[in-house]
């Protein structure tokens, strides 16, 4: 099993749970965070006295799948979540060694 | 004189008014712009002051200030209302209830000291600032308002000031900066506010208060009440228009807290002179107070590196110097008598509203530094560094403005 982690524009988080949803995905977990690459900060002005904001806010969608379907996941959210822009985002994928479901004790892929 | 009923009624409620500018209005006001973790101190700043001013205005604020004495300073022959039955007229204006004049004059000097704490939120310890209240408003606010509005010197020389622009908005405009100069710079000397909306129901009921300040100044249901208020709120649009354009312009956006900054200080710029001008003096204050403080706001402060935090020296100190000036040039024979520079009045008001600026002025600033250079020096005047990384609502209060749950 693998965990994908994608770190998207917050806009765009509809479009990717669509997404995902149609290649049957089930279940995510999303968060809100703050973060920046590329793209840097922004400045906001009060009173004309600049701020500098270095963190822009952005939504960290976390899901699970079986090995098999990273591919696929990974071609849905970068499709959904692509603006062309810089700060559109990036996908992390990483190894899980154990998923359990706490209701019904099932383990694995069952549980998925 | 006899008492007039309309003129108790009108100025009754201009007293409510008047008290809802400083609770909630000026406290939400100045909460907005304040960073989260310091909201409900700047909240507590604002009607801690008033509650303290009011209470020394019944002790022996109203007595320095409304009574006879010299020149100078009231004597205290309404010390704890001595002698005043709520039935007699007001010496001042025998039109109204003694009690309704003092109780309506009571919400001014509140607020005068309470304008104040906008200069130093976010790092002021609570119990000097209660000392500079109690302080500040009797050895400034009390004899300035006595000068001007009280038979003091300034009244015989001629000096106007019709809702407080020198004795409300010069003094605590020019106690702030002071204050805000021996307080120093806050570690994280910028402004994130906490909530602009909560800075926008503020800026309203400012400027609904503003009807109960400057109309309920002339102290009866006349034309000139009606006049001030119109031209009040004349200003105050214009002051905001003219502020966003500047941002838009200068900055290229135009900002929400831009306009309500503007409006707020064509409410300030309009405040001495609202009694004496028409609606083209309005509209010309109004540009004139929006050009002077946008500059103080955004050169000034930026220049001398002053922490005037919420901008109360930028848009209250300097706007009410700037239509203090500004009446002796365009006050109207026909709305109360004076006559200003552009309407064959001479140079005679000019004089008299240029030694009134600097007199309250030079006092107000060399008292104020006395004043916060001996409470620094007996108390101290600022939270460790510590507690104002961490913010003032839990340190002090040992509150939060918003609380999560887990």
């Amino acid at each position: 099993m693998k965990k994908i982690e994608a770190v998207i524009k917050p806009f765009k988080l509809d479009d990717v749970k669509e997404a995902l949803n149609e290649i049957g995905i089930a279940g995510m977990t999303v968060s809100e965070v703050k973060g920046y690459g590329r793209q840097q900060g922004h400045s906001e002005l009060y009173r004309g006295a600049e701020y500098v904001v270095d963190f822009l806010p952005k939504v960290k969608v976390e899901i699970v799948v079986p090995v098999q379907k990273v591919d696929e996941v990974i071609e849905a959210i970068t499709q959904a979540a692509r603006t062309g822009k810089i700060g559109d985002g990036k996908i992390f994928v990483m190894d899980v060694e154990k998923v359990v479901r706490i209701r019904t004790g099932e383990e694995d892929e069952e549980a998925l | 004189m006899k008492i007039v009923v309309a003129d108790n009624v009108f100025v009754f409620v201009s007293t409510a008014f008047v008290l809802l500018m400083s609770v909630p209005a000026l406290a939400i006001f100045y909460a907005g712009l304040t960073k989260v973790k310091s909201m409900l101190n700047t909240i507590v700043m604002v009607v801690v002051a008033f509650g303290v001013v009011s209470l020394l205005w019944l002790m022996y604020g109203y007595s320095l200030t409304f009574s006879e004495g010299n020149g100078f300073i009231g004597d205290l022959s309404y010390l704890f209302l001595h002698g005043i039955s709520p039935s007699d007229p007001a010496p001042a204006a025998p039109n109204l209830y003694h009690y309704l004049f003092l109780f309506f004059q009571m919400t001014f000097a509140a607020i005068a000291v309470a304008l104040m704490a906008g200069a130093f939120v976010e790092r002021m310890k609570f119990v000097s600032w209660i000392v500079v209240c109690i302080v500040w408003a009797t050895l400034v606010y009390f004899p300035v308002a006595h000068w001007v509005w009280g038979g003091g010197w300034l009244s015989h020389l001629g000096t106007l000031d019709f809702a407080g622009g020198l004795t409300i908005h010069e003094t605590s405009g020019l106690g702030a900066l002071v204050g805000a100069l021996l307080l120093g710079r806050r570690k994280d000397a910028m402004m994130l506010p906490s909530s602009l909306p909560l800075t926008a129901i503020g800026t309203g009921l400012l400027w609904f208060g503003w009807f109960g300040f400057n109309g309920g100044s002339a102290l009866a249901m006349s034309p000139q009440a009606v006049s001030a208020a119109f031209v009040t709120t004349i200003a105050a649009i214009v002051g905001g228009v003219v502020w966003m354009g500047l941002e838009w312009i200068k900055f290229k956006k135009p900002t929400s807290l831009g306009l309500f900054t503007g409006i707020i200080a064509g409410l300030a710029t309009i405040t001495p002179a609202s009694g004496f001008v028409d609606i083209g003096g309005g509209v010309l204050i109004g540009i004139a107070g929006a050009l002077v403080c946008f500059w103080a706001v955004v050169w000034l402060k930026n220049r001398f590196k002053y922490d005037d935090s919420l901008d109360v020296f930028g848009v209250h100190g300097v706007g009410g110097m700037v239509g203090a000036l500004m009446l002796a040039l365009l006050a109207k024979p026909d709305i109360a008598g004076a006559k200003g520079l552009f309407y064959g009045g001479g140079f005679g008001q000019l004089w008299s509203e240029l030694i009134g600026v600097v007199a309250v002025g030079v006092y107000t600033v060399v008292v104020s530094y006395a004043i916060f250079k001996v409470v620094d020096l007996w108390l101290g005047l600022r939270v460790s560094k510590e507690e104002e990384q961490e913010g003032l609502d839990e340190t002090i209060h040992g509150e939060k403005a918003y609380v999560k749950e887990y």
